[in-house]
């Protein structure tokens, strides 16, 4: 689809945009910078001009559309609502197409086109190699994340001996009163924390939740949303579509911010060609849902509240705060989260100065932009040390990675988990309690 | 627009010698990404430079000045009336990376600052420490100190503590021939020489580039409240205001909104208003805890007569923001009306509130145009929103019309056809309904004086001559 196509789709939206200035008070970016070209107007104003033909993708414009975290807070500040986000990835295809995917190198270039996508996805997924590389599917985007340099200074978690599909079965069963989930990892709990896709699905399952784990799931299309693969893309959101077609529930939980967030705007057919994927696609797309989100709409948070009425000693109970993914915060969600951790016996929760804060990681962003990225993570160090936490919780694996990094250069004595972690270590504690009682 | 500027590959030698290669930005994306500011005109610059200190400054202005090459300076672009606009070209001096906050004097109440700060994170820097920066325009998340200081910025707070001018102790200025001057200083009293501070508080940035700003702090208040007021008519609501300062009651914020304004959120989630509200208003106090409840009580009874429906005081944060929000909803929903806006910033003396609204009201009607008002009350600053689509056939004249039939009443007033948006080049057909020629001519010698050369923001605040004769000419 040639560009013109694509972005003239957003012509009324690029109208919508009157100049006020308001995306740069949350652009991370922006805020590392002070350059207009990296914020949201800057990059509306090129749209704009490159739709009338009055502009080309010239260096400095690659430049500043690679800029950007996709992280969806100009969006969510904008007066108007200006899909910021949805306009810039249109663009990085644009680029992609027309100079190649070099911003992130031959990896992306070398999945473009694969037939065997979802093939080695799942050969891969079984074998054990002290490489990261060969441990991690071709599809996934943490390969497009982190290519092996920019590996290189970055703390990474020690790879886990199983994954989650080798670690969780593909139905988990729960009480027959209770409806049916499905749950959709994504590659950084699929592959690098799949104690969280076991804690989300255990906690659910305590629930009564029944809960399916469909194997053919692959990575969300976030990474390659962000590096420009519009190829990529649309086979993933093919492959995911009909990993979940099937199944008779009302909704898919993700415990990744940014899964939840890609599957919403990829499969709301936005960046697909219409009438390629179809209905299955947006009904994909209206079921995803957070688990957070989940617990609280559903009532479960009084659930667990009774669950875990053993109460827990206050010098035994653990300082947490939590700091707000972009793709949770920027959708609205920032209560749900916290509300959770307020639910559990063992947490002293704490809110910390700038919890709002960007991580920096971005999906490829990390990869493509490591100074930067870090320029903006750097912002983190000052709330965190100054809130006193032993952990700090967070409901996106990608800024639980980031975060475990920023702790660890900047020195400071504490670790960072998922909330989910969090929740189904209280329930354990408590049912073991009662057992002993 | 004439184009005077003549830009070669030395020029921007010269400027990637002064602030470095990476800090001077050429490029057609680079100039297309600072041509705008939210008058969503756009005009193109020859080069974006972002300096990094008031040497680097006055090394860029003296090589304008040697070269005659107009320059402006640029904040966050976030004006309302076109002062970041390069008209004629030249070179865009983007301050956002002097963004440093130098001082905190808690001793003398004195912030010393950089232009490039962004006027939030003054006001949390100050009020972590029990300070408090009152100036509070509507852009404050983004818009910098420079560009308010360049802008005289306000807000709703103004009503009680004043604008941006009263806040600002000293300057340093770069001047149009490159000299770097210090006006003002870190005391309250200073009569040493003319008051160059007020000068150069509101010039546009057609005097000289502010680099360097030492800003007046208060305690911060202990306590604040916050009401929302419906009435049954306009005319209440507005009558409420000169009530409430006649009653001896300075409220912190004063703000109201028409029976337009409120039509356009009032299907919104999470706002409910009597359906017989035709006007409303909020209104803050601030003081010591004790006071604020008695205030509240005499407000309501100076209301009570007026047409008042009911009121709503805010019992937490949560709640006060939930009542802001219907004040906050208003400009992102005024697009529902028509796709172009024209959005003034008029003020008349307060007791004029209630004439100018029921003009406005009448020219809606006689004209058949939607026009929508709201604003800062408390401070005779209303602003008014033309929306109309500039597709229909004589639509433009239609709004020229009523435009100059606005600002013509708000000057018979006694009032000014802007508050806090400045003219730039928005208002320039305008100034001659306010401004008479000796006026005008004194503040052109000034800046004949301070801009020999003509290259500082060029083409703005002042018309071309025959522009300025035509719009005389009509007043008399």
């Amino acid at each position: 689809m040639s560009i013109h196509k694509e972005l003239s789709a957003y012509r009324q939206e690029l109208s919508a945009c009157v100049r006020c200035g308001a995306c740069q008070a949350q652009c991370p970016t922006y805020l590392a910078t002070s350059k207009e070209g990296a914020a949201a107007r800057g990059n509306l104003v090129l749209a704009t001009e490159l739709l009338a033909g009055r502009a080309e993708l010239d260096a400095e414009a690659v430049r500043d559309l690679s800029l950007c975290l996709l992280c969806g807070a100009c969006v969510h500040s904008c007066p108007n609502q200006v899909p910021t986000d949805a306009i810039v990835s249109v663009l990085r295809r644009e680029i992609s197409k027309k100079k190649g995917l070099g911003l992130l190198g031959k990896g992306v270039a070398a999945l473009t086109g694969n037939p065997r996508l979802l093939g080695s996805l799942m050969r891969g997924a079984g074998l054990f190699s002290s490489l990261f590389f060969e441990k991690i599917p071709e599809t996934s985007g943490l390969r497009l994340r982190f290519s092996p340099h920019t590996l290189q200074d970055r703390v990474f978690p020690p790879l886990p001996r199983q994954n989650m599909f080798a670690r969780l079965p593909q139905k988990l069963p729960g009480r027959p009163d209770k409806p049916t989930l499905a749950f959709f990892a994504g590659c950084t709990i699929s592959y690098l924390y799949p104690e969280i896709a076991e804690a989300t699905v255990r906690v659910l399952q305590h629930l009564g939740y029944t809960v399916l784990v469909p194997r053919q799931q692959g990575c969300c299309g976030m990474p390659a949303l962000s590096s420009g693969n519009g190829e990529l893309l649309k086979q993933l959101v093919r492959a995911n579509t009909a990993a979940f077609a099937n199944l008779a529930v009302d909704h898919i939980i993700t415990a990744c911010a940014s899964c939840g967030a890609a599957l919403h705007q990829v499969h709301q057919a936005q960046h697909v060609q219409p009438g390629e994927t179809g209905q299955d696609c947006t009904s994909f797309a209206n079921k995803v849902m957070d688990i957070h989100v989940f617990l609280e709409k559903e009532g479960c948070l009084h659930t667990l509240a009774d669950l875990l009425t053993t109460t827990t000693a206050t010098s035994q109970r653990i300082k947490v705060c939590y700091h707000d993914p972009c793709h949770l915060k920027n959708h609205g969600v920032t209560r749900e989260p916290r509300a959770l951790l307020r639910t559990l016996p063992m947490v002293d929760y704490v809110e910390m100065d700038g919890a709002a804060l960007c991580c920096g990681l971005g999906g490829t962003f990390s990869a493509s932009q490591p100074d930067l990225s870090r320029t903006i993570a750097d912002r983190k160090i000052e709330g965190l040390a100054a809130s006193g936490a032993e952990l700090v919780a967070s409901g996106c694996p990608g800024c639980i990675l980031q975060l475990t990094d920023i702790i660890h250069r900047a020195g400071l004595p504490m670790q960072a988990v998922h909330t989910m972690t969090l929740a189904l270590a209280a329930l354990e504690q408590a049912l073991a309690t009662k057992e002993e009682m | 627009m004439t184009k005077m500027s003549m830009l070669n590959e030395r020029h921007l030698q010269a400027l990637r010698d002064i602030v470095g290669t990476e800090h001077v930005a050429s490029s057609r994306t680079d100039r297309l990404t600072h041509s705008f500011d939210a008058t969503q005109q756009h005009c193109m610059p020859d080069v974006v430079v972002h300096p990094k200190s008031t040497e680097e400054i006055a090394a860029i202005v003296q090589l304008a000045a040697k070269h005659r090459l107009p320059l402006l300076p640029r904040g966050a672009g976030s004006g309302f009336s076109g002062g970041a606009l390069p008209v004629q070209g030249g070179i865009v001096l983007v301050l956002t990376r002097m963004n440093r906050i130098l001082e905190i004097d808690t001793s003398n109440l004195i912030a010393v600052v950089e232009p490039g700060v962004v006027t939030a994170r003054l006001q949390e820097a100050v009020e972590r420490l029990g300070l408090f920066y009152p100036p509070d325009p509507a852009s404050k998340e983004f818009s910098t100190l420079g560009g308010n200081v360049a802008e005289c910025a306000g807000g709703p707070r103004c009503v009680k503590y004043g604008v941006t001018r009263d806040y600002v102790l000293g300057l340093t200025v770069v001047t149009p021939t490159g000299e770097i001057i210090r006006t003002g200083g870190r005391t309250i009293k200073n009569v040493v020489g003319y008051d160059l501070t007020r000068l150069f508080v509101g010039s546009e940035g057609t005097l000289g580039i502010v680099t360097e700003i030492i800003l007046r702090l208060l305690p911060k208040p202990a306590a604040k409240r916050t009401m929302l007021a419906t009435f049954t008519q306009i005319d209440g609501a507005a009558e409420a205001v000169s009530a409430i300062i006649r009653g001896k009651i300075i409220p912190t914020t004063l703000e109201f909104m028409d029976a337009g304004a409120i039509g356009c959120v009032r299907d919104l989630p999470g706002i409910d208003l009597p359906a017989d509200c035709q006007a409303l208003l909020i209104i803050e106090v601030d003081g010591e805890p004790a006071q604020l409840e008695p205030q509240l009580e005499r407000i309501i009874e100076l209301m009570q007569p007026l047409g008042l429906l009911a009121t709503t005081i805010a019992q937490d944060a949560a709640a006060a923001e939930a009542l802001w929000r219907v004040r906050r909803s208003v400009s992102p929903s005024l697009r529902k009306l028509g796709p172009n806006k024209f959005n003034e910033d008029i003020v008349v003396p307060r007791a004029k509130v209630p004439e100018m609204i029921r003009a406005l009201e009448a020219l809606s009607q006689r004209l058949a145009l939607p026009i929508i008002n709201f604003g800062h009350a408390g401070d005779g600053n209303i602003h008014v929103n033309l929306m109309v689509d500039l597709q229909e056939p004589g639509m433009e004249a239609k709004v020229q019309t009523a435009l100059t039939e606005i600002f013509r009443t708000t000057v018979s007033l006694g009032g000014s056809v802007s508050g806090e948006h400045g003219i730039g080049l928005a208002k320039q057909p305008y100034i001659g309904l306010e401004l008479d020629q000796p006026t005008l001519a004194v503040m052109q010698a000034i800046k004949a004086a301070l801009d020999p050369l003509g290259i500082m923001n060029p083409g703005k605040i002042f018309p071309a001559e025959s522009r300025l004769a035509l719009a005389q000419g009509e007043t008399v």
